[in-house]
């Protein structure tokens, strides 16, 4: 299936803004379904508020844009109802580990068979530049007008600690990583965590004078490195990019269909 | 067949009447004093093949049980006061997306965690207008355990037919209190099955397009239509729109699919009306008390009536007002602050014929605080 078949053509123009990385993961993502050959009625996309959660208007699945923070509480109500269907949570920085931090955690405790993409581009896109809970400490924000004092979430640490069992990172500049990541978080068999660093040249880069959208996504390559590699030992500064954890553990819904057998049998 | 009759309290009640209304999906988080519908659903529903989770709170269960409801499940949740009030987001949310569901708010005294293990009726405007922006809501509540089987029951049917969540005001006392109740053989209930459409695959399916008769048949996520839902005011294809005329047109349909069917959707009993100098307007436990007082002073020759109401929203205004008309004065039972009290007093011609008989200290209202107030308003004193 051609990758514009997955996309709702009908719902275009979309309402990122020039140079945003939303799309960028969008088409990483696109790529990842076509490669897996998955049909479009397997696919059940949830997302919350904010700008990243918008992109279920525009794929072709079944989809639900609910409220700000609680999508993985919706996906896992769909999945536990129907296992037999592949979720997928697209949710922006703001939206999965601010108000969403709880749902977030929990989801990776159950180890709930959800793919969650955290399109981090740490900052509220749609309501206007705000910090968020990975803007990290000494970034310009219009509600940190002197640098922000916050310490930022790892993702990945903070994913592996609440027990996700795949937990990658990948950045817009690498898009055939952000591909291929998202397609075995797809094919793993449990929560898996897969954060993509997102530019918002709008906001975050207007604000912290980062340059435009290219400047960033160089930023990305120039700042990034495989996880392990031989620069990361000579600049420990590098963030490190790749598959962090892939282990099999007990699945919820399997482990409820094993519950639900011993009740039948009144054990 | 003999009678299957339980001795239960009404939170069992309750979990016994979802089952029989084929309840697939129940998502909750402990909280007194609803918990035992939960921890009777935990026991229950795996046994039947039915999904139950314990979510990380109210609103992520409110939330679960949406995401399940889309796949085609009847589902329900449980709660109490603070649970309900984290509900709210998540409640706007299933009345902008015509999402049916049934959430149970046993109230206890608030505000805040108030009194956790002690009754009241305090949530009645909260369900009313608890989630933010102009919307319409069904509220039912009962005064025994057969009442609220049989309203848990018509609670899935409504939520059903109007694609809508639905509101069971349960209070502490009648959830707690133990009594019997005969649970229907299968069938004896009519149940209201999902709407599904009959748009064939390839065909554009529009989820949000009315039927002639108001409504929207479904289809289920994961099946062979794919559409958007959302929160945000939408097209007929779900799709966001902030187009006056869209705007407009939703907000009247999710307003009106309710509101103008008041008549319809209102559910009382009515006791001794017809000649009633006095009448005692109350539902939930304070009608059981009201009642009281009623049988035991008609043996005296006193003219008291009863009005139970068991819909509390939308308000059955024009059964009121009809009701009301030929008392002398209306006395509104109610454990709360006077939040039907108002209603009846906009419903009725004279609104100064309307008075409160409440209780606000925890304690459930007794059939002599009842009388006390009647006394006052017949001017035999206390």
């Amino acid at each position: 299936m051609a990758i514009k078949d997955y996309l709702r053509e009908r719902f275009f123009p979309h309402l990122w803004c020039p140079g945003c990385g939303h799309g960028m993961v969008l088409n990483g993502l696109l790529q990842a379904i076509e490669k897996l050959g998955l049909s479009r009625n397997e696919i059940v996309m949830v997302s919350g508020i904010g700008c990243s959660s918008r992109i279920t208007g525009y794929v072709d699945f079944h989809t639900l844009h609910t409220i700000h923070g609680r999508a993985l509480a919706f996906a896992t109500g769909v999945k536990m109802a129907r296992p037999e269907l592949n979720l997928i949570v697209p949710m922006g920085d703001g939206d999965a580990l601010a108000i969403g931090g709880n749902h977030f955690i929990h989801a990776a405790r159950r180890n709930i068979d959800i793919t969650a993409i955290v399109m981090n581009n740490r900052i509220y896109g749609m309501t206007g530049g705000q910090y968020s809970p990975l803007s990290g400490e000494n970034i310009r924000a219009t509600t940190a007008p002197y640098l922000t004092i916050d310490p930022g979430f790892d993702v990945v640490a903070l994913a592996k600690g609440a027990g996700a069992t795949f937990v990658a990172r990948t950045t817009t500049y690498h898009i055939h990583q952000v591909a291929d990541v998202i397609r075995q978080a797809i094919l793993h068999e449990g929560f898996s965590v897969v954060e993509v660093l997102s530019q918002c040249p709008t906001y975050f880069g207007r604000k912290n004078k980062a340059g435009d959208a290219v400047d960033m996504i160089q930023h990305f390559k120039e700042n990034t490195t495989t996880i392990g590699s031989k620069a990361k030992k000579e600049n420990p500064d590098l963030v490190e990019r790749g598959i962090f954890l892939q282990k099999d553990m007990p699945e919820y819904c399997n482990e409820y269909d094993k519950m639900v057998q011993k009740a039948m049998e009144g054990r | 067949m003999s009678e299957n009759i339980k001795f239960v309290q009404g939170n069992e009640a309750c979990a016994e009447a979802a089952l029989y209304a084929g309840l697939d999906f129940y998502a909750g988080y402990p909280i007194t004093p609803s918990s035992e519908i939960t921890e009777t659903l935990a026991y229950r529903l795996p046994q039947i093949g039915g999904k139950f989770i314990q979510m990380e709170d109210e609103i992520a269960s409110l939330c679960a049980i949406i995401g399940a409801s889309l796949t085609g499940c009847k589902v329900m949740t449980a709660t109490s006061g603070p649970g309900f009030s984290l509900m709210q987001e998540a409640l706007g949310y299933a009345i902008m997306a015509e999402i049916p569901c049934v959430i149970v708010n046993v109230q206890r005294g608030g505000p805040s965690t108030g009194l956790p293990t002690h009754g009241s009726q305090g949530d009645v405007n909260q369900a009313r207008w608890g989630t933010h922006g102009d919307h319409a809501i069904i509220a039912l509540t009962a005064s025994n355990h057969q009442d609220i089987f049989a309203n848990t029951v018509e609670a899935f049917n409504l939520a059903e037919i109007y694609r809508t969540p639905v509101i069971l005001l349960l209070d502490e006392v009648i959830a707690h209190m133990r009594e019997g109740l005969v649970v229907p053989d299968p069938g004896k209930i009519p149940l209201v099955e999902r709407l599904k459409t009959t748009v064939k695959q390839g065909v554009d399916y529009h989820p949000y397009l009315p039927r002639e008769d108001g409504r929207l048949p479904m289809s289920d996520f994961g099946g062979i239509h794919r559409f958007n839902v959302t929160g945000l005011f939408h097209d007929m294809w779900g799709f966001p729109s902030s187009e006056p005329t869209v705007v407009h047109g939703l907000l009247h349909h999710l307003v009106d699919k309710l509101e103008n069917r008041a008549h319809q959707l209102a559910r009382y009993k009515e006791y001794y009306i017809d000649d009633a100098e006095h009448l005692l307007l109350s539902y939930g436990s304070g009608a059981r008390s009201a009642r009281h007082i009623v049988e035991n002073r008609r043996r005296r020759g006193e003219r008291l009536g009863l009005l139970e109401l068991q819909t509390l929203w939308p308000f059955p205004k024009d059964i009121v007002r009809e009701k009301c008309a030929k008392a002398k004065s209306v006395i509104v039972v109610e454990q709360n602050m006077g939040q039907i009290l108002q209603e009846v007093k906009v419903a009725v011609d004279q609104p100064g014929k309307v008075f409160l008989a409440n209780r606000i200290d925890g304690v459930f209202i007794t059939p002599a605080d009842i009388l006390n107030i009647l006394r006052l308003i017949q001017g035999k004193g206390v």
